[in-house]
């Protein structure tokens, strides 16, 4: 199988700081990749130039391989790379579907749309709400909510769904569950599980190691600015990777 | 705590009593007070979702206040239309204000571009010769341009907007005075040269009520902005920057294009407001509204609008306007002196920013 996004020789430095150093990624379709690495390691620098957000010296990323590049979110995004940011990007003042469609708004057809510019917010709200069902989300009542009367973790999912609603073909979560109590965590988890039930491959950072154990079918563990090995959680305990990320053990030969 | 202390002390009145009484009573007091509390909270919550609610309940309360203060003098339909009239210019600025402020911006020079826009429609048509709609058009453009100045300086400086008004407030002010000489552009000038310029002035009289043309622009001017900002995806943008501006950057929304936009539009707003001004004050003067930059910000705030960005809406500035057009009227009629409006006002900032920060919390 091929993968559908490959960071190849990645490397960026600020100033003397080598924060990327010649690192590797694959992500292949229908799974969850889970990124871990000590802090320093450069795993959130490595995210940041995946989703756009930073733009290395040097390196390629191909995505269903094709070489791309971006130097934007929004870029990234028109090319469908997807990121669920830690602090979610959402407006807590606009509703659910006003969140959802937030930069891609739906236009009345016609005259009323196309020199009026008006929004079809029926059109909307009835895709937002598909959407959000099919995450199996829609214990959230009133798709005109604010935002800011949402829970954490009903949040996030608002967030997951504008992620995977726009011919998405790689998510990125970043420390989703790092806000959230016990119960809503598992709510997150359960909807990680959802997204690549669709097929659609998600690329997690957390520190969370459990987390990541539980849902990651493979986990990349990032060290010194490159990729030091990748595991199959099923084969290595967690205080395994713990050692391979401090260096304190010695990574597999794969 | 208040609770707490509410107990204590009530405690404390019933203890000499029999003290089987104080269990039974205090229950009662307990839940008394839960079943208030949460009236309270539904109130929160129901204005939290309905903002222009506020400034509805203050207006309707004032209006009946003053109804019973000052008489029938109050309440006869030409001083109520005189409010109308006398709120349309401040109304129109507060409708520019709200755009801005809903971006969590402000704009101090809104009365200055005003008046600078103003200044070009009458110079060019009355003492230049231009036919008038071109100097009203240019007028207008005028006002765009400067709120395209202060959008620019806004976004690509990084300044903060306060600091970017306050400077380009004094510049247009001060350019004002160079184009004018200090002079005013007479009102019989204007009659005999560009009588259009008085367009909106014009009165007509509907069973009593006389309103401006100028006022029902406002109205209309209202309407037109509620609907672009609920109702298209800048208007939503508008808000989305002003709430959260990295997450609407991150949301694909380009922020820094918005803003320039809002101030753009803003400036458009002012400008068409600079020709009903004509109408309302019969000349061009270089000082006239110097306080109408303060005077738009009042009406916003009362409205119900953050000075945070992101919530507010621009109903509440017209409200907010009239409100304050209904305390100067009725203060005045009821014979108190000028210097109390403007307490009176001053406590109404304080009372609305007060009610709006209670009214946010219900989102903590």
């Amino acid at each position: 199988m091929e993968p559908i996004l490959v960071a190849k020789n990645l490397s960026k430095k600020y100033g003397k700081v080598v924060a990327l150093d010649n690192a590797n990624l694959e992500l292949y379709p229908g799974e969850v990749l889970g990124v871990i690495g000590d802090n320093g390691a450069g795993k959130s620098t490595l995210i940041k130039v995946l989703c756009g957000a930073v733009v290395p010296d040097s390196g390629e990323i191909q995505l269903d391989g094709k070489s791309v590049s971006f130097t934007s979110p929004i870029e990234a995004r028109t090319l469908g790379i997807e990121t669920v940011y830690q602090n979610l990007a959402l407006s807590p003042a606009l509703s659910i579907t006003d969140n959802m469609f937030l930069g891609r708004e739906i236009r009345q057809k016609g005259f009323m749309g196309k020199f009026l510019r008006f929004l079809d917010k029926k059109a909307m709200a009835e895709e937002a709400r598909k959407k959000l069902s099919e995450l199996g989300l829609l214990t959230i009542q009133n798709i005109n909510q604010l935002v800011e009367t949402l829970s954490g973790g009903q949040r996030q999912g608002v967030a997951v769904a504008r992620a995977t609603s726009f011919g998405t073909k790689v998510v990125i979560m970043d420390e989703p569950t790092a806000a959230l109590g016990v119960k809503e965590s598992r709510r997150v988890l359960e909807l990680i599980g959802e997204v690549r039930a669709r097929g659609i491959p998600i690329i997690l950072i957390s520190h969370n190691m459990p987390h990541v154990f539980e849902v990651a079918d493979r986990i990349h563990i990032h060290r010194l600015g490159t990729r030091l090995c990748v595991i199959n959680p099923k084969d290595y305990e967690m205080s395994d990777a713990v050692a391979f990320m401090t260096g304190a053990k010695q990574p597999p030969q794969n | 705590m208040n609770k707490i202390s509410d107990d204590i002390s009530k405690d404390l009145k019933d203890q000499p009593k029999f003290s089987d009484d104080i269990g039974s009573k205090d229950q009662d007091h307990h839940s008394f007070e839960l079943g208030q509390q949460s009236t309270l909270k539904k109130i929160q919550h129901f204005l939290h979702g309905n903002p222009t609610m506020v400034p509805i309940i203050i207006l309707v309360i004032s209006v009946i206040a003053f109804g019973f203060i000052a008489g029938g003098k109050f309440f006869s339909a030409f001083n109520l239309s005189l409010i109308v009239q006398q709120v349309t210019i401040v109304g129109i600025l507060a409708a520019a204000q709200t755009l801005v402020i809903l971006t969590a911006g402000i704009d101090l020079s809104v009365a200055a571009m005003m008046v600078l826009a103003s200044v070009f429609m009458g110079k060019l048509s009355v003492e230049m010769g231009m036919p008038t709609m071109p100097a009203i058009f240019i007028g207008t453009a005028v006002g765009v341009l400067t709120g395209i100045v202060n959008g620019l300086l806004v976004t690509r400086l990084r300044l903060p907007p306060f600091i970017v008004t306050l400077g380009t407030w004094n510049i247009f002010f001060a350019l004002v005075i160079f184009f004018t000489g200090s002079q005013s552009i007479r009102s019989s000038d204007i009659e005999i040269n560009a009588p259009l310029l008085h367009f909106w002035g014009e009165r007509i009289n509907l069973g009593g009520f006389v309103f401006t043309y100028g006022a029902f622009l406002m109205i209309v001017i209202f309407v037109v902005l509620w609907m672009v900002l609920n109702k298209t995806a800048w208007g939503r943008h508008v808000y989305a920057v002003g709430d959260d501006k990295e997450a609407a950057e991150l949301s694909g929304i380009r922020t820094d294009r918005m803003l320039v936009s809002v101030y753009a539009v803003a400036g458009l707003v002012v400008g068409i407001g600079a020709w009903v001004s004509i109408g309302r004050v019969g000349s061009v003067s270089p000082t006239s509204f110097y306080e109408g930059n303060l005077d738009s910000i009042t009406a916003v705030v009362i409205g119900g609008t953050s000075l945070f960005g992101g919530r507010g809406t621009i109903l509440g500035a017209l409200f907010g306007a009239l409100i304050v057009g209904v305390f100067s009227s009725g203060l005045s009629i009821a014979g108190l002196d000028v210097l109390w409006q403007r307490f009176a006002l001053g406590c109404l900032i304080i009372i609305a920013v007060g009610i709006d920060q209670w009214i946010r919390k219900v989102s903590n």
